[in-house]
């Protein structure tokens, strides 16, 4: 027995060395920007994990910089996601949770409790919220149901009269007139959107400077292909759709899970915040904020951050891996960033040029990151300079989380409008005169 | 019962209890059936297979650790003129303990399993069949030493 036995003890210690956690010296500083730093790729037995822990605001609020301030201007909503200003003014508030995954491994089930604990427990709105502030006093004062009975909805997007949908399954679209606070009738459904499993189910969407296409944001069925590439059809991409005929085609590839998207102002260009893939180690892989240039192929699953070869997919494609392009810029390992707005002169001085982005906060890393809405500022059609934080406070000092900002959307009278789906609240933030 | 039948003084002479046994019967096909999904998985690249393994690998834990609690059994009621089942009780320790860091491996996505997945379910199997072995040599009650 004796051999047997000493393999077994070097075997058990060789694998529990590689449980530590070797690649957090990498600088967070350093993975921010154009050119991050990208460390090796470590993973030991288990994940690293810290999930958040949720508690109540009481009477704390989020933290902004000075000469801005920042209300709660609706609550008790039923998980709050993506927002959307009509032309009156009105703000419209998609709710919801999506996602039919089953549980193909006993991973499943151990890594869904976790992640849970860090989440809202509230049932799923499935409808949008409208709120109005009718004598522009800041607040909210009329709320109403706008739309309900839809399926987990997200992306938002106007278009004359037209209000468009993205629903985890498809994109619908109501008739809309300036004012109406309840839809008038039943959602039309333009096309239907990739929706088998739905791992990554939330569907981002703009729409074009001329009104004739919409994009919409396909999140990846899985963290690296475990669910199979047969459900990776038509997944981790942008869509462009004709906004009349419904009539669709892959916009950009290899984006593995694009949660929100936006058109640079006084451009045509698509930009989109990435969600990129976890248990490479801490600070592995970057998400990114970038340029979405058509018809290019952004790496998911084959590389990560143009051409790092994630060996972890079966069979590899190097041919896809040599085409795969470079995103723009990096916004840190495992922020996951949920939003994305570009500013305008009204929110004032260092804020107004530039994305606001609202990051939902790290579960595959030690030492907790985003949790904030950070501003990224621009300079001619690019981005210029480390982000600036603009949301914080959500993490408290005391460990405890008490909210997570997903949505963000510039309200052209100047206000930054932060949805926040643990606390299941709507934040404004607006400058002092 | 019957007295007729002699029992000669041996080593290892600790009769299983019929539940002990039948736990016991059953690793050594589960933990073969998660090498056999490995192999297929390493073959193939198709992850149901994988999942295939992760499940098969829960099942044999389950009956392994029961199992080992019935060879901690066996080693409190041993009579020690008989010898103890020692090597039984450190043999399915070990196969447990390999199994869970197995699990652990399995759970990693994808080809990140591989080929350390690989590598333990072969050494599990060798464990599993070793601990079975002399789990049921016991039973050879009467029988030439």
């Amino acid at each position: 027995m004796k051999p047997v036995k000493i393999l077994s003890i070097a075997l058990v210690a060789a694998l529990l060395s590689a449980c530590g956690e070797n690649n957090n010296n990498v600088d967070d500083a350093a993975q921010l920007g154009p050119d991050p730093t990208l460390p090796e790729i470590q993973r030991g037995l288990l994940p690293t994990l810290k999930i958040a822990e949720p508690a109540d605001w009481d009477d704390r609020q989020p933290i902004v910089p000075s000469n801005y301030e920042i209300t709660a201007i609706a609550t008790d909503l039923n998980i709050p996601r993506q927002t959307l200003i009509l032309p009156n003014g009105d703000i419209l508030v998609a709710e919801g949770r999506g996602g039919n995954a089953a549980k193909l491994r006993p991973k499943d089930f151990i890594a869904g409790y976790f992640k849970r604990k860090g989440n809202t427990a509230v049932e799923s709105g499935d409808r949008l919220t409208l709120l109005r502030d009718s004598d522009d006093d800041g607040i909210y004062e009329t709320r109403t149901v706008f739309a309900e009975n839809l399926n987990a909805p997200y992306g938002l997007a106007l278009i004359n009269d037209q209000l468009y949908v993205a629903n985890q399954d498809a994109v619908m679209q109501f008739d809309y007139q300036p004012g109406q606070t309840t839809a008038s009738g039943l959602p039309r459904k333009l096309t239907d959107l990739p929706s088998e499993v739905n791992h990554h189910w939330t569907k981002s969407m703009t729409a074009s400077p001329d009104g004739r296409f919409l994009y919409v944001g396909i999140g990846s069925n899985s963290n690296i292909t475990e669910n199979g590439l047969e459900v990776e059809q038509n997944r981790a991409r942008v869509w462009e759709i004709d906004a009349k005929s419904g009539a669709h085609r892959p916009y950009a590839t290899g984006l593995r899970n694009p949660t929100a998207l936006d058109i640079l102002p006084g451009t045509d260009q698509l930009w989109a915040v990435i969600n990129e893939r976890d248990e490479l180690g801490p600070r592995l892989v970057p998400d990114y904020l970038t340029s979405v240039q058509e018809g290019e192929f952004y790496g998911w699953p084959y590389s990560y951050w143009g051409q790092n070869v994630d060996a972890r997919v079966k069979p590899q494609q190097p041919d896809l891996v040599a085409a795969a392009v470079t995103p723009d810029y990096s916004l840190g390992s495992h922020k996951a960033p949920l939003g994305l707005a570009f500013s305008t002169a009204t929110m004032g001085g260092k804020f107004s040029e530039g994305a606001f982005i609202g990051e939902h906060g790290s579960w595959n890393r030690s030492d907790p990151a985003g949790y904030k809405v950070v501003f990224v500022p621009f300079s001619n059609g690019k981005p210029d300079g480390d982000p600036l934080d603009f949301v914080t406070g959500f993490q408290g000092e005391d460990g405890k989380t008490r909210g997570r900002p997903v949505g963000v959307t510039v309200d052209p009278k100047g206000a930054l409008i932060v949805a926040d789906d643990l606390s299941n609240t709507i934040w404004r933030v607006t400058p002092t005169q | 019962m019957t007295s007729a039948v002699a029992r000669s003084p041996g080593p290892a002479l600790y009769p299983l209890h019929p539940l002990h046994a039948f736990v016991l019967a059953g690793i050594v096909p589960l933990f073969i059936g998660v090498l056999l999904n490995d192999y297929a998985y390493w073959s193939s690249y198709v992850l149901q297979w994988k999942n295939f393994a992760s499940w098969m690998l829960i099942g044999a834990l389950v009956f392994n650790g029961l199992a080992w609690l019935g060879s901690i059994v066996s080693l409190v009621r041993a009579d020690e003129r008989m010898g103890t089942p020692l090597a039984y009780f450190l043999l399915l320790l070990a196969t447990f303990v390999l199994g869970v860091i197995n699990s652990l491996i399995h759970a990693k996505d994808v080809w990140a399993s591989m080929p350390a997945g690989l590598v333990v379910s072969v050494i599990t199997v060798i464990l599993a069949c070793a601990a079975t072995w002399i789990g049921l040599a016991s039973w050879r009650i009467g029988g030439a030493k």
